[in-house]
């Protein structure tokens, strides 16, 4: 009956956040598929939207959840141009790698 | 309650988040990412953001996770990422320290700060029975829509930006265009 009396805190929702964040970091630096570099990145702004909405319900202000808001609109433009990025370089090689583009090397 | 909820959404984002970085097929990664972007939406409905995780299931989940679908499919679903080497030496110890560290230096802010965070908003409303309306939904339109309108206003802008742009980023070139492409590739 120990689950019924623990009530989970604003730092445990933060906490998880920061795991949360730091796994995407993780998966940035090591996946070299730009696709899934993509994905890391929207790991990343979850983290970010999870500690907004924590903190908006700790803090008992809404504009916590308005910014929220605009964070996903502007992930989804973010994701849109990546992958129209991603579709244009594609279409002219073969290879998917983020170390084969390498042409502005000298 | 609360606690049993909490712990089920955290293994969905943590088991979600560690497919998305480990798995080798890009499909299965973006799969992964459904997981964990469900697991944020249950959070966001048990911290009170019930328009926000509404938000959360239909554009995450519905159009963008969609969109990395539409793009794997559209390069080849075939290409498997080898993840057994390591193109760059020390790559990958270097990244565990960096997001171990970046992991501990937020959870020492968090927890010491912990005592800063003083309530100074005129609170978030909870849905009532009586009145059939979401009260949550309805305070954060008043929000965006009277205090952030301008702003509201100019993501409409981005979008458009950035939807004009991705067209004119991925159409095939015709006529003498052509040239100009294949010189770059």
């Amino acid at each position: 009956m120990i689950s019924l009396t623990l009530v989970p805190t604003a730092t445990w929702y933060l906490v998880l956040a920061a795991v949360l964040f730091g796994i995407g970091t993780f998966g940035v630096l090591v996946r070299r598929n730009p696709l899934v570099m993509f994905m890391c990145i929207e790991l990343m702004l979850n983290a970010v939207n999870l500690s907004f909405v924590t903190l908006a319900r700790q803090l008992k202000d809404v504009n916590g959840q308005t910014i929220v808001f605009f964070v996903m609109v502007v992930a989804a433009a973010e994701v849109v141009v990546g992958l129209g990025i991603v579709v244009a370089i594609m279409r002219n090689r073969s290879s998917v790698t983020a170390d084969d583009l390498a042409e502005l090397k000298g | 309650m609360e606690f049993f909820v909490f712990v089920c959404a955290a293994l969905m984002i943590l088991v979600g988040a560690v497919g998305v970085i480990s798995r080798r097929h890009p499909v299965h990664a973006a799969l992964s990412l459904v997981l964990t972007l469900f697991g944020v939406a249950v959070l966001f409905v048990a911290q009170d953001a019930h328009f926000l995780a509404a938000v959360q299931v239909i554009v995450y989940a519905g159009a963008i996770v969609v969109l990395f679908l539409f793009v794997i499919m559209l390069l080849g679903v075939d290409r498997v990422e080898n993840l057994r080497t390591e193109p760059l030496t020390a790559q990958r110890p270097l990244a565990v320290i960096v997001s171990l560290g970046l992991i501990g230096v937020l959870v020492a802010a968090f927890v010491t700060g912990n005592g800063a965070l003083h309530e100074r908003g005129e609170g978030i409303k909870l849905p009532d029975l009586t009145s059939g309306a979401d009260a949550n939904t309805t305070q954060l339109a008043e929000s965006i829509f009277s205090q952030y309108v301008v702003a509201f206003e100019l993501t409409s802008v981005l979008l458009v930006v950035a939807v004009v742009g991705t067209v004119l980023l991925t159409r095939r070139y015709i006529g003498s265009d052509k040239t100009e492409v294949k010189q770059i590739s």
